[in-house]
């Protein structure tokens, strides 16, 4: 009778699961690689019948197996994000890898079984739910990276991640160890309820700086952002744009979901090291940027820029700070699909390339095109009439509201500084010396993906495509 | 019509949209076409604006009129209305647009773009001055930005890269402190409706930060944030330096857009912003505008004797009337801001029709070095009397709209702080001085150098561009209650909401 309960709430990510397992049965019994095709399409399928059950799915919350798994409009809202989001990279991917030789049918499977593991992320309520889902991850992560196996930086790229993930994976997993010894419990609730009756110990205080250091890099925020350039760069371009997006979404609902149900009235000393962290991340990825040539690099910093952002609304420790943290996720992932979408189309003569000199009065060659990634970096760069803008615009307000105008101000000073490279962007495709033209037809996926991210931007301005009022249900439920 | 403001303001927008869509090819006719449905569109706008301004907007009345509201998005509010300042600058900008997409009439590479950019640019202007949210005049204010980036960037001159990085990155940084101000300002006051903000008091208690005591207290730190933005969009010295880069580079038909209306948003937003918003502010920090703004007047004005380059001359003396502009705002009395506003209009007018007449010899010569012209007049002695003309009124010659602006700023700081007209009347000589030798070295002389022997005088489009702009400098010049009666009730009542606010603080100050 309970397990049926249990069972139920975590039905989605049961069906995935089964899913996964059951397509790489398929697969490896019939024909490998020859039914990659149709486990693309498969898998991307799935995933948004899984986005529309749960979005579809009667509000309020559940919790299973004794609170270690939580099913409520916050996972709800981050789950759909990410769901949708990888059957958009799946479905992007296809195309490159069919040029490139790398249609292999572990592909989309290894990318649901990451989503999975993003979805228990998201749902933790426990810190040994917690460390599955992100293993679960992370584990899938590691292998797509090195998905080229004959790829140097590839290889290098999924060694390099590997290493330094199970480094930090191994902090976190101290943090947590630290947080039981000293509370008796791995349940959120269970660690807040002795934080309220006995206080933040020193021992608790480790465990939570800990718990967050493993969390930041994650979000790749600094000081922990050090592997972010190299993987973006090493691995596969849609690779690339998949850890750009849902796992980047899962790694900061899980801060937040860890900061809020285990440590809530530690707030005040969880604030501090998440606005450092924001502060950091602001600059770095503004700074470090300018000198970059290579798009996948620049991409790399410019979202650890972005966590910068969507951390300031984390560090604002409120019900508006999460839901411009939610909306602000939203907003990115759209605006890195379109990104990624392009950049994945970036070849000349069947060679990807990667140096945004090459972009060289873009303009004149293909108009609609270099005008939609245009639109995205101004919306990248948080110019107003654009979403982009929006998003960043939550956060100020969210931090300005907790009373952190310091932090405002850093941040907008950093988004000027970020300005410079987005508009470098531009600078090639508008004002450039003319190059060698990019060669190569886009597919029309990429093409509608590019164009609707762009609209996307555009239009957004009217409302925000009612996302406002999704990622405030989410954040209530999460601080209810 | 109670659509009115936005019909206005999106028709642009709409021309914009059908050549995006429907516009195909590059040929001559494609271009052709292009540019005769921007013309199109934009007179269009100007003739409603008139037609509806003229018939729906009452002076006497003191209290925004055209008023729409709808709910957007984050508890802001999409409300448009104008006022008896506003008004003048929407009608300025849909006056001035048309004689703008007939200065690019000569262009021919990626005609399309440039009037779709031109014609989003007049949307988004129009809604700066209409706009009565907070966060609604932000976008606006700030996507003005991105069309004029690219303007720059893509048809400018030479070193046109550096100077559309610099014009954006500086714009962006001053304006960004101004919307952490705006958020701050939406907690103090619970509303971003700018018809409220009139009527809040922000605090003015003395506060410190980091050590610092602050006069006048959140009050200044709110008025030093707007000053970030409008003093650099003014632009005041000394953060007037993208301006004659961005001048020199844009195209003639930017550089009008760029001196006759985008630099009177910052006077525009001293106006609707800083002064009735923060008085207290305002006072604490006047004497330091005023000074600022009559060493723009004295410093470019010399800086802009020594020019090299016709348009960063023009640049340099449009630096030193807008200074006029911000030393009558901030003289606080009637003759000042009166004069202001009047400064800034006559200012579009004429600054615009001398970067037209720059742009018309540039089209032949290819070349803005002072140097490279003399003796125009035997060659194009209608060219000589109509840049004669604004040359005049760009001096401030009684009987043109300059003199009007410059008399009664002058006025109002002399009523305000004698030293300060003292300073600024000696910006007048100056102004004489280089814009006389301009015209000497560039109109005057012999013709000795060959390549102008060939030079032809102005042509019908030129007239058709240039005649309304003498035409209104002339009416302007002699007829100013043309103006005064309309911005005057609005005038007044700002004046009055300013002191009032000004002696409650003082008397709540003397309480305490």
């Amino acid at each position: 009778m309970m397990i049926g309960t249990d069972l139920n709430t975590v039905l989605p990510e049961l069906i995935l699961a089964i899913y996964a397992m059951a397509a790489l049965m398929f697969s490896v019994y019939f024909g490998k690689d020859k039914r990659a095709n149709a486990v693309f399409w498969m898998t991307a399928i799935v995933m948004v019948i899984l986005a529309v059950m749960i979005a579809l799915a009667p509000a309020g919350a559940h919790t299973a197996f004794n609170g270690a798994f939580v099913d409520d409009a916050f996972a709800r809202y981050a789950k759909v994000l990410m769901l949708l989001a990888s059957a958009v990279i799946i479905l992007l991917s296809k195309d490159y890898l069919q040029k490139n030789n790398l249609l292999k049918f572990e592909y989309p499977i290894l990318i649901a079984l990451a989503t999975l593991g993003m979805m228990m992320m998201v749902s933790a309520g426990d810190l040994m739910s917690l460390y599955m889902g992100l293993e679960l991850q992370s584990l899938s992560l590691y292998v797509v990276a090195a998905f080229r196996r004959d790829s140097l930086r590839s290889t290098e790229a999924g060694l390099k991640y590997f290493v330094l993930g199970a480094l930090s994976s191994g902090i976190l997993l101290y943090g947590a160890s630290l947080v039981y010894g000293f509370s008796g419990t791995t349940v959120f609730s269970g660690i807040a309820s002795t934080i309220t009756d006995e206080g933040l110990g020193l021992g608790m205080i480790f465990g939570l700086v800990f718990l967050c250091s493993g969390m930041a890099f994650k979000v790749s925020a600094v000081p922990f952002h050090m592997w972010t350039p190299d993987v973006y760069e090493g691995s596969p371009t849609p690779v690339t744009a998949f850890f750009a997006t849902a796992p980047k979404v899962a790694a900061a609902c899980l801060f937040a979901r860890v900061l809020h149900d285990a440590f809530p009235t530690a707030q005040a000393d969880w604030t501090q090291i998440i606005a450092l962290l924001s502060v950091g991340s602001m600059f770095l990825g503004a700074i470090a940027a300018i000198g970059q040539t290579n798009i996948k690099r620049l991409m790399a910093y410019s979202s650890i820029a972005h966590m910068g952002f969507a951390l300031m609304g984390l560090a604002a420790g409120t019900e508006a700070g999460v839901q411009a943290l939610l909306i602000y996720m939203a907003i990115y992932v759209v605006m890195n699909i379109g990104t990624f979408a392009f950049i994945l189309n970036m070849e000349r003569d069947g060679n990807a390339i990667t140096d945004i000199k090459c972009l060289g009065q873009y303009s004149k060659v293909e108009p609609a095109r270099a005008a939609a990634l245009a639109i995205l970096m101004f919306s990248l760069a948080g110019i107003p009439p654009l979403v982009g803008f929006f998003g960043k615009f939550y956060v100020l307000k969210a931090a300005i509201d907790a009373d952190m105008a310091w932090l405002a101000i850093a941040g907008v000073i950093a988004s000027v500084i970020g300005a410079f490279y987005y508009l470098r962007i531009i600078y090639f495709m508008y004002f450039g010396n003319e190059v060698d033209p990019m060669t190569g037809k886009m597919p029309a996926l990429h093409y509608v993906a590019l164009m609707g991210a762009a609209a996307v931007m555009l239009f957004g301005v009217i409302n925000l495509f009612g996302i406002e009022a999704y990622a405030a249900i989410a954040a209530e439920a999460l601080l209810k | 019509m109670e659509n009115l403001l936005s019909i206005i303001t999106f028709l642009p927008m709409l021309g914009a949209a059908i050549l995006i869509v429907f516009l195909r090819g590059n040929d001559d006719y494609a271009q052709r076409n292009a540019k005769i449905l921007a013309l199109v569109t934009t007179a269009a706008t100007f003739v409603i604006s008139a037609v509806a301004l003229i018939a729906e907007f009452d002076p006497s009345n003191t209290d925004f009129q055209l008023v729409e509201k709808r709910e957007w998005l984050a508890g802001l509010t999409y409300k448009m209305g104008v006022d008896g300042i506003s008004v003048l600058f929407v009608m300025l900008t849909t006056f001035l647009m048309p004689i703008v997409i007939g200065a690019c009439w000569t262009v021919t590479t990626r005609v399309k773009e440039y009037m779709v950019l031109f014609l989003i640019l007049e949307s988004l202007m129009i809604a700066v001055f209409c706009s009565l949210d907070l966060v609604l005049f932000y976008v606006v204010f700030e996507a003005g930005l991105i069309p004029m980036f690219l303007i720059v960037g893509i048809w400018g001159g030479k070193d046109r890269v550096y100077a559309s990085f610099k014009f954006f990155l500086y714009t962006l940084l001053g304006s960004v402190l101004m919307l952490v101000a705006m958020i701050v300002m939406w907690m103090e006051a619970g509303t971003t409706d700018i018809p409220t903000l009139l009527n809040h008091e922000f605090s003015f208690s003395n506060m410190s930060v980091l050590g610092i005591s602050i006069t006048g207290g959140l009050q200044t730190l709110l008025f030093l944030a707007f000053f970030a933005s409008f003093a650099v969009k003014m632009p005041m010295w000394p953060v007037h330096t993208w301006l004659p880069d961005a001048h020199v580079q844009a195209p003639t038909a930017g550089s009008v857009v760029l001196a006759s209306i985008l630099l009177k948003m910052g006077g525009y937003g001293f106006l609707r912003f800083s002064l009735p918003m923060f008085p207290v502010g305002t006072e604490v920090m006047a004497t330091f505008v005023m000074t600022l703004s009559v060493i723009a007047i004295i410093y470019t004005s010399l800086v802009a004797l020594v020019q090299k380059d016709m348009k960063k001359l023009i640049a340099y003396s449009s630096v030193a009337h807008m200074g006029f502009v911000t030393m009558g705002i901030f003289a606080l009395n009637k003759q000042g801001l009166d004069g202001a506003i009047y400064q800034m209009i006559s200012h579009g007018f004429i600054a615009g029709a001398l970067f037209l007449a720059v742009g018309v010899i540039y089209e032949r010569m290819h070349t803005r070095e002072i140097d490279a012209y003399g003796g125009l007049v035997i060659r194009m002695p209608a060219y000589a009397l109509v840049f004669m003309f604004f040359t005049m009124a760009n001096v401030g010659l009684p009987g043109t709209s300059g003199f009007v602006g410059e008399f009664l700023t002058l006025v109002g700081a002399f009523k305000a702080n004698t030293w300060i007209a003292f300073g600024a009347t000696s910006g007048v000589i100056l102004s004489a001085a280089y814009a006389l030798w301009l015209y000497r070295r560039v109109v005057f002389g012999d013709m000795i150098k060959e390549s102008l022997k060939t030079i032809t005088d102005l042509d019908a489009r030129e007239y058709m561009m240039i005649v309304p702009l003498v035409i209104m400098t002339i009416l302007l010049g002699v007829y100013p209650a043309l103006v005064l009666d309309i911005i005057g009730p609005s005038v007044d009542a700002l004046l009055e909401n300013v002191t009032s606010a000004q002696a409650a603080a003082h008397a709540a100050l003397a309480q305490n």
